[in-house]
């Protein structure tokens, strides 16, 4: 994916009601109408949210007599998660193994002045 | 159990990785900067790291290499800017595999009852150096895409 898309990705998830969208998006297709009733929001400010899903990629539009349907796009978002996802790991298992190597020098080491001997 | 928090706003250069640790800020200073202990917990257990060059100095050189299982390596490099010190460190960071794209670190360490947060602050030079540099860089044990989008969407009910 493009990076100028990615931003556009992240942007678009920013917003906790375009969030709230996607998850209800990811139990299937719905109209504005049926988008909109859970939040206390009007249909036109509702599809404003939508068009920026849209223009991210992260829904698609279609018709369903004069309702327009939306649909999540699974692609984009992976895309997104996996670029945070791997840094992120990266750095929590890191974290995780300093833990733990703190543990064991400070077990190790009654006085503090003790690992010179070591390293220096 | 502490959390990695991880800060990336969409359409800046910067990304903030912090983190809190149970112990004293000398002692954490020392693992971030001795090259014996640096290998010891930088990067996933199933990479392997050489420190090849550490001159914790101002003006002095760092370089160092993740070795992944199949042999292949990824080198870092970058100059310390000032004396580090565990108020300060201020460096720069390069993945060469990526040469010129050098982003500016500065790592605070902060310790309030016997516990250190560290905070790492980095600029790159531009939005795309920043995706691209961490879309590329960090490639390693990624788990299935699939099962991170289930809960992404999972997290975002």
């Amino acid at each position: 994916m493009a990076l100028d898309q990615l931003s556009l990705v992240f942007g678009a998830l920013a917003d906790p009601t375009r969030r709230a969208i996607l998850a209800r998006l990811a139990g299937g297709d719905a109209t504005v109408a049926e988008l909109s009733g859970p939040f206390a929001m009007s249909q036109p400010a509702i599809s404003k949210h939508l068009k920026v899903l849209e223009n991210a990629g992260l829904i698609s539009r279609s018709r369903r007599a004069t309702a327009r349907l939306s649909h999540l796009e699974a692609r984009p978002m992976r895309d997104a998660t996996d670029w945070l996802a791997s840094y992120r790991q990266f750095w929590e298992a890191s974290h995780e193994r300093l833990d733990e190597l703190l543990a064991e020098l400070q077990n190790s080491n009654g006085e503090p002045d003790a690992r010179d001997r070591d390293h220096r | 159990m502490p959390e990695t928090e991880i800060t990336a706003e969409p359409g800046t250069s910067q990304v903030v990785v912090s983190r809190e640790f149970d112990a004293p800020r000398d002692l954490v200073f020392r693992c971030f900067t001795d090259p014996d202990l640096i290998p010891r917990w930088l990067g996933p257990r199933e990479l392997t790291t050489r420190v090849e060059e550490y001159d914790l100095k101002d003006g002095g050189r760092y370089r160092y290499v993740h070795v992944d299982a199949e042999g292949n390596e990824y080198a870092f490099r970058g100059v310390f800017h000032g004396d580090p010190a565990p108020e300060l460190t201020v460096q720069t960071f390069e993945f060469e595999g990526m040469p010129g794209h050098v982003a500016l670190e500065a790592v605070t360490m902060t310790e309030s009852g016997g516990r250190t947060r560290v905070r790492t602050l980095s600029s790159f030079q531009s939005v795309e150096d920043r995706d691209g540099i961490i879309a590329s860089g960090m490639e390693v044990g990624v788990r299935d895409s699939d099962e991170r989008l289930a809960e992404l969407l999972t997290e975002l009910r």
